[in-house]
């Protein structure tokens, strides 16, 4: 990014804002044959020329529809008005008053289905870029000194201790609300490194490392202290925090961690990964960078990548970086019914990994011990099912065989019992997630939570929104009603 | 950071380790495991715990110099820290006084059966012991498992260097004979837990085996560690590491253990070359 002057004082007696009857800007990103050799970052991000010009598209409406899109409800409009008027710093400003990791969001948000869709351009065309320009509103404060960055006020001292399980989206945006409100906030995360989701499952080409790192440092910042390798559930339980470390509250988003398998004859072969432990080979343990770093990773020539949401996109994406030949995304559905953005799927075609369509694997084969392939049964779409789309169906005795020397599951993930199994009082759900009310109280009093624990695999905004929430109750409970 | 202790060196290649981490050892318990990490680059590895207390604050696990981290972890001194310990991991053994009962140490194994025995005989079990080992170097923790209040210490060595010469299960199946024993627990390398499995089998002796699978985070997030147990899939992290040994299918577990070996070896060769130019 170029060097920005962040404080630019805004013309006096500013001019009408005049919208710019101009396409929408595109994001330069790196020619997919070379990006997918590599795990830089595949797109470059606006320069200042362009997001000035994409900012100049918002028609700064009277009413904006695009902040009800939001599940934290920043103010899209005040962001990029400020902008327009090139106060960048005060934009920054803007947005964090609402979301505390802008550079994240900026990237792995599916703002398509959220603020652009309410966009008042959306319906006539093409929707302001507004998570092109958050992303590089986030970049621009990460480029910044450290002095001259935006870190949030910090409420006056209540004498309350938070503790917060999970240092992923959920727990992150809890952390920072109630620091803002005083609390002194410790964030307990099982792994050794920070961040959650966006470490260990979101690849360095999307969302790069450094990125998150910095985000989190901005809490850490605020006086948010942070202790890594710490599982709630073993080494601590939620009553140990409670009475022997003496905290007064504690908010739950540890995620849902266990990966789900497709449970067909021969999963177990060697050369069969989740998702999960795939990218966390790749991501959290740089196993892309093996010999240097200790941690290995199958590297296959034939990758099968089962299911059709981000997740999967990451995964056969990873598959083609680490050096596969051919990479097949093996989904049961049509590429219409994908839970991918359209964005991820875009990449991930343009890096050469092919979509199987309608097959839904029933078998994996193998020979001494390794994968050799798996056997699919062609499917048909029915009726749509519970979830809205069209069910699939499987087509008689039209199965095939897809030579592979990897397979790699990414079927979404469901509930780790570690937490739940050694909190007496806190009710969980039948399929293992915590119950809560919709401010995110559990049954169990002073014990919140939010983010996939509750809802089952959602989204880093969702999860952030829901940790958001429940900060707000905490306080709340935390005072005693004295705010 | 954790910082080193206590070390301790066994045997030539067979290192005691302890780290100060009171948090964990106020917590952990027989059977369970923790997860360690000694720098940035470094692989966490999955490592059962031999002994700790939580009054001192310190936990203590053993491990054969074989590969790369364990190479380096055995170059640690104390005053040294490890960058990360997680625990403690997986159900606890289950402890209780099951009457007669055995417990099987093989290998480094023994490092886990010593605990298992500890808690078995604290809980009235009448304990007998057998240590297998390749030979008397091997032996590992003989003079800990003489203070527990054993029925029996049973040593046998491969080459006869130490006790009786020959394999774990030619004791085992002299005390099924007997019909001596009411529960078996054997901890050891795939194959002496394979057999004494099967030499149980016979005598219907119930037989809980520790299983010591390939982890990445040791909590439920990756699923590496899944093995068959009763033709179910179970990860040996938090469903285990504890199995009825009649029920797992060590032949895929024998298979998932070499997944890397290749890679191994390519690391083994790359931290041998290092090496040379630090001697």
């Amino acid at each position: 990014m170029s060097p920005v002057d962040g404080t630019a004082a805004p013309v006096p007696g500013k001019p009408r804002h005049r919208p710019a009857r101009i396409p929408r800007t595109p994001m330069p990103e790196r020619d997919a044959v070379r990006r997918a050799r590599d795990f830089d970052e595949v797109t470059l991000g606006y320069t200042e020329e362009m997001a000035r010009a994409e900012a100049s598209r918002c028609l700064q409406c009277k009413n904006p529809t695009c902040i009800e899109g939001c599940p934290v409800n920043i103010d899209i409009k005040s962001f990029i008005g400020e902008i327009i008027d090139g106060d960048y710093h005060r934009a920054v400003a803007v947005l964090k008053e609402r979301n505390a990791l802008p550079a994240v969001c900026g990237r792995v948000c599916p703002q398509e289905a959220q603020c652009e869709a309410h966009c008042v351009l959306a319906k006539k065309g093409e929707s302001v870029a507004i998570g092109r320009l958050e992303r590089w509103l986030g970049d621009f404060d990460l480029a910044c000194e450290l002095e001259g960055r935006c870190v949030p006020e910090v409420g006056e001292d209540t004498g309350k201790r938070v503790a917060v399980v999970g240092s992923g989206p959920a727990g992150l945006a809890c952390a920072g609300e109630l620091r803002r409100s005083g609390h002194a906030v410790t964030i307990f995360e099982s792994l050794h490194a920070t961040g959650g989701v966006l470490t260990y499952g979101i690849p360095e080409f999307r969302l790069p490392k450094h990125i998150v790192q910095s985000e989190v440092g901005m809490l850490e910042e605020m006086g948010v202290e942070i202790v890594c390798d710490v599982v709630v559930g073993a080494t601590y339980t939620i009553d140990d925090l409670m009475t022997e470390e003496g905290f007064d509250a504690v908010f739950v988003g540890n995620g849902a961690g266990l990966p789900m398998f497709l449970g067909i004859p021969g999963e177990n072969l060697n050369g069969v990964y989740s998702a999960n432990e795939y990218l966390t080979r790749v991501n959290l343990m740089r196993a892309y960078e093996f010999p240097k770093a200790d941690t290995p990773v199958w590297r296959g020539r034939k990758v099968a990548v089962v299911g059709g949401g981000n997740v999967a996109m990451d995964a056969a994406r990873t598959a083609k970086r680490l050096g596969a030949d051919e990479v097949f995304l093996v989904y049961r559905r049509s590429a219409e019914e994908m839970p991918a953005r359209k964005e991820e799927v875009h990449h991930a075609q343009e890096e050469g990994v092919e979509f199987k369509m309608l097959c839904s694997p029933v078998e994996v084969l193998g020979k001494d011990g390794w994968v050799t392939g798996i056997v699919a049964n062609t499917m048909e779409l029915g009726e749509p099912d519970a979830s809205g789309r069209r069910a699939p169906m499987c087509v008689m005795g039209a199965d095939f065989t897809i030579d592979c020397d990897t397979v790699i599951v990414a079927l979404g993930t469901r509930a780790n019992p570690l937490l739940s199994k050694t909190t007496p009082g806190m009710e969980i759900n039948k399929r293992g997630y915590i119950v809560t009310d919709e401010n995110g109280a559990t049954t169990k009093p002073g014990v919140y939570a939010g983010g996939d624990i509750v809802t089952g695999s959602a989204t880093v905004i969702l999860a952030m929104g829901a940790g958001k929430r429940a900060a707000r109750a905490m306080d709340e409970w935390l005072m005693g009603g004295v705010r | 950071m954790f910082p080193i202790v206590h070390i301790r060196q066994l045997s030539d290649a067979v290192f005691e380790m302890g780290v100060h981490a009171p948090a964990i050892a106020k917590k952990a318990r027989a059977g369970q495991f923790l997860m360690l990490r000694i720098d940035e680059n470094g692989e966490r590895i999955p490592l059962t715990f031999s002994d700790w207390s939580a009054e001192e604050g310190w936990i203590r696990f053993i491990f054969m110099r074989v590969g790369k981290t364990t190479h380096q972890l055995s170059g640690l001194r104390v005053g040294d820290s490890l960058a990360d310990v997680v625990g403690p991991l997986g159900v606890p053994t289950h402890v209780e006084d099951m009457g007669r009962v055995v417990v099987i140490g093989g290998g480094v194994g023994t490092a886990v059966a010593y605990p298992v025995a500890r808690a078995m005989c604290a809980a009235g079990a009448e304990v007998t012991v057998i240590v297998g080992a390749r030979n008397a170097d091997l032996v590992i923790l003989e003079d800990e498992f003489r203070a527990l209040p054993l029925k029996e210490l049973i040593i046998i060595t491969d080459d006869g260097s130490a006790g009786r010469k020959g394999l774990v299960t030619a004791p085992l199946k002299e005390l099924c004979e007997a019909k001596a024993v009411d529960h078996a627990m054997a901890i050891g390398p795939l194959i002496m837990m394979k057999f004494c499995a099967a030499t149980t089998r016979e005598y219907e002796i119930p037989t809980v085996v520790s299983l010591n699978p390939i982890m990445v985070d040791g909590t439920g997030m990756c699923g590496a560690c899944r093995c068959t147990v009763g033709g179910e899939t179970k990860f040996g992290c938090v469903d285990g590491p504890d199995f009825d040994g009649h029920a797992v299918d060590f032949e895929e577990l024998m298979s998932r253990q070499r997944v890397y070996s290749d890679d191994e070896r390519l690391a083994d060769a790359e931290y041998d070359r290092e090496c040379r130019c630090h001697p």
